[in-house]
């Protein structure tokens, strides 16, 4: 079987991506699906520490453990919410400024 | 080589790719179809991973509402690329130093904890029912679960305030 540090190291691997995706775009809405795919990291290196420790605890006789799981799914109903109010305040700002280049976006600078 | 690490290491392939083009495609379009691709081989993964159930919402949830979601919205505003703008110069390697710093400190993590979690033994085979997930769900997370649903009550009302135009503007 696979070893868990397989799927650490490609979840870590993810989550670079999104970040750097966070760092070097500047399409608002590239820069949202980058964090979708770092929180989708963040869920699979649960999902697999989910089941070490789920194998481990039943190895000693004990119960199998959905904490990690729930949680993921608690993870996926935050990015559920996050999309919805994030992509409304995108459309607003491409209504007001005609434009949604994100280098365009500081009114707000002192 | 067993036929669990072959089809971990081809799918892993498969994963990284799709998260590299999403990053480098031009248009935003085809951006999204790679995030598609991407979390449907993570779907696969959470399979592998004892976790069905997860491995649906993930389905329905992410490559089915969210990504329908972003398609819409690409196409609402027309905004399928872009137009070069002027850049600031020195933002593109400073983003990758970053990130392969970033980088760095995972794998150096992983590597000296690598012993530590080794091989695992298989857990039994209906861990991660759907069945164990809901009665974990309902039994042990009943109050953060009626907490989602008024954070996505809280989500909708918000998006409908953001998007309303009042009449007479």
């Amino acid at each position: 079987m696979v070893p868990v540090a397989d799927y650490i190291g490609l979840s870590a691997i993810l989550f670079t991506i999104g970040a750097l995706g966070v760092l070097i775009r500047r399409n608002p809405l590239v820069i949202f699906m980058s964090i979708e795919l770092m929180l989708n990291a963040a869920n699979l290196a649960f999902v697999a520490f989910t089941r070490m420790y789920t194998a481990l605890s039943m190895a000693g006789g004990g119960q199998p453990v959905y904490s990690g799981q729930i949680f993921v799914f608690f993870v996926m109903t935050v990015a559920a919410a996050e999309v919805a109010v994030g992509l409304a305040l995108i459309v607003t700002i491409f209504r007001t400024k005609h434009s949604i280049d994100i280098d365009n976006l500081n009114s707000l600078k002192g | 080589m067993n036929a669990e690490l072959l089809a971990f290491i081809i799918l892993a392939i498969i994963a990284i790719a799709a998260a590299l083009g999403m990053l480098f495609s031009r248009s935003t379009v085809y951006s999204a179809l790679f995030l598609v691709l991407n979390f449907g081989t993570v779907a696969v993964f959470y399979i592998l991973l004892n976790a069905p159930f997860i491995a649906m919402a993930q389905v329905s949830v992410y490559a089915g509402a969210i990504m329908v979601l972003f398609l819409f919205v690409i196409m609402l505003l027309g905004t399928e690329a872009l137009p070069p703008s002027r850049a600031l110069p020195w933002q593109r390697p400073l983003a990758i130093v970053l990130a392969v710093i970033l980088f760095a400190e995972a794998a150096y993590l992983l590597f000296i904890r690598r012993v530590a979690a080794g091989d695992v033994p298989q857990p039994i085979q209906a861990f991660g029912s759907p069945q164990g997930v809901g009665n974990a769900l309902f039994a042990s997370y009943l109050l953060p679960f009626e907490v989602t649903s008024v954070l996505l009550l809280i989500a909708m009302v918000g998006a409908i305030v953001l998007t309303i135009r009042e009449k007479g503007k």
